[in-house]
């Protein structure tokens, strides 16, 4: 899975935290999402999912990753 | 001064609708809406159009749709009252009556302070409070209203922790903003509370400029950004906005369990189940319940249903909450349920920034209690009991309770 981020968009609510706390933080200083690095391949889509249904802002995106998606199964297609 | 009836499709409806024989579930009026549309056009006191939105994906598309105004002073923003009115354009706005970019500004001067981090490090002084407040109440004796001697107290002092206030001041600050909240006061009186608390607050800000503390506010007054019109906006709504809904959450949250023994029991045996037990008590009681209110600024289409510019929308969080789409057997409390899509806190740019905060006091108050009061019970019949109808924040006026 591919996770992005837009800190434009994020209203700092942590809605993401709750839900998958291994793979996003908060910054100390403004309190927007941060991507805690190499978490993402650790997670549970489920989480990942979550988080991004229940940031109000629209702030997470949630992609099949090019290169292990379903489709291709032994995961090596080239960019 | 009680709101005149509005026509919704050819029918009568008051709003805020009267409540039904349950006190827990929304007022029928907005189930039945629902169950004809998940948004139904209406018009207010005011002859304002207005629509109600009781569907739970139709809300998270108008709260995250920056076409929908949350500025008071726009053309077609819905007031429940003349006083609601007064409150909402008469003063110097907060960030939760202004739309991008001053709102993103203004709130992300404070997003910092409420990350879930610093409230779950905040966890030792909330405990610290809670089982202050539950020692004062156990040793006034027993009936206690749970209201006024425990559900209250916990968040005024938190907020005067945020603030950086005596709790002396508590009683005063907590009479203006009731009056604030209360849909029956008139226009006068609502400017004189605001007047009042402004000047208080006003004063406090410069207090804080001349000694600072380590409060939120002194903080937010040490960056030089606000002037003092915004500064006196800002202590205001998270004097108002954090108190009567942690509060009325608490109490009105141990009711519903009282009322709910097989649930209660469940919680008492496994108190590890208390983190869930709140977002279902959130996604039940949804306190918030005159309709968060938004204005389409352009035409926007919602699901084939046209808003036009200029009409409002009041988004009936309860009503969302029991969505049956979203939450099947919504009607009944389940505190293993996973409620955590429900929309308590609103959705959307101006979700409650409060919430983690919100989430380790209700989780920590509501399981001392339990835990230090094993044998609690009403101590007056159920029937007895009258509710907040007629307030901003739903709940419960009193709870007279025995242990
Ligand atoms: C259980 C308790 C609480 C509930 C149910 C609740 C509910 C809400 C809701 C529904 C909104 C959205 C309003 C809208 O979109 O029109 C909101 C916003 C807000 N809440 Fe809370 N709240 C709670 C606790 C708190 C606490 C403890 C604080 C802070 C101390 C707080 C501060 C705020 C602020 C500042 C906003 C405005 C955010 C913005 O407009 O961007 N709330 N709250
Ligand atoms: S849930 Fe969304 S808005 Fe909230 S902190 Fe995470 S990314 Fe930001």
């Amino acid at each position: 899975m591919q996770v992005s981020v837009d800190k434009d968009r994020c209203c700092g609510a942590g809605q993401c935290v709750m839900a998958a706390p291994d793979v996003f933080d908060q910054s100390e200083d403004d309190g927007l999402v941060l991507l805690r690095p190499g978490a993402v391949e650790q997670a549970a889509r489920t989480d990942l999912e979550l988080a991004a249904g229940l940031c109000p802002a629209g702030a997470i995106t949630v992609r099949e990753d090019p290169r292990t998606g379903s489709g291709d199964a032994d995961g090596t297609v080239d960019a | 001064m009680t709101p005149a009836p509005s026509a919704v499709a050819g029918q009568e409806l008051t709003l805020p609708a009267p409540r039904g024989a349950c006190p827990f579930s929304p007022p029928p009026a907005y189930l039945d809406a629902h169950r004809a549309a998940p948004l139904t056009k209406m018009s207010l006191w005011d002859g304002e159009p207005c629509w109600l939105v009781t569907g739970h994906q139709q809300m998270r598309t108008i709260l995250q749709d920056k076409r929908f105004s949350a500025d008071a002073r726009v053309p077609g923003f819905p007031f429940l009252s003349p006083g609601r009115r007064q409150l909402l354009t008469k003063a110097q706005p907060s960030f939760l009556r202004l739309d991008d970019p001053e709102h993103a500004r203004l709130r992300r001067m404070l997003t910092g302070d409420f990350i879930v981090k610093r409230a779950e490090a905040q966890r030792p002084q909330l405990q610290k409070i809670v089982d202050e407040a539950l020692d004062r109440m156990i040793a006034k004796g027993s009936p206690a209203d749970l209201v006024r001697d425990f559900a209250l107290p916990v968040p005024s002092r938190v907020i005067c922790l945020l603030l950086g206030v005596p709790y002396a001041d508590h009683e005063f600050f907590e009479g203006q903003t009731s009056m604030l909240v209360d849909l029956s006061t008139p226009p006068e009186q609502i400017k004189a509370a605001m007047g009042t608390l402004n000047g208080y607050l006003t004063e406090l800000a410069e207090r804080k400029r001349r000694e600072p503390d380590d409060s939120l506010l002194s903080r937010l007054v040490a960056r030089g950004e606000l002037n003092e019109a915004e500064c006196a906006a800002m202590g205001m709504v998270l004097l108002v906005a954090g108190h009567e809904t942690t509060a009325n959450m608490i109490s009105f949250g141990t009711l519903a369990l009282l009322r709910n023994p097989a649930q209660l029991a469940r919680l008492r045996a496994e108190p590890q189940l208390i983190k869930g037990a709140v977002e279902e008590l959130l996604r039940y009681l949804s306190v918030v319940h005159f309709g968060l209110p938004r204005a389409a600024l352009e035409d926007v289409e919602i699901d084939g249903t046209l808003i036009r510019a200029g009409e409002g929308v009041l988004c009936m969080l309860s009503a969302a909450n029991w969505d049956e789409q979203v939450f099947s057997g919504g009607a009944e409390l389940d505190i293993t349920r996973d409620a955590r899509r429900h929309l308590a806190f609103g959705f959307g740019g101006h979700q409650c920034i409060g919430q983690p905060l919100a989430r380790a006091e209700l989780q920590i108050a509501l399981g001392t209690l339990l835990r230090r009061l094993p044998d609690l019970r009403l101590a007056v019949p159920y029937e007895e009991l009258e509710y907040r109808t007629d307030k901003a924040v739903y709940g419960v006026r009193s709870l007279p309770v025995t242990w």
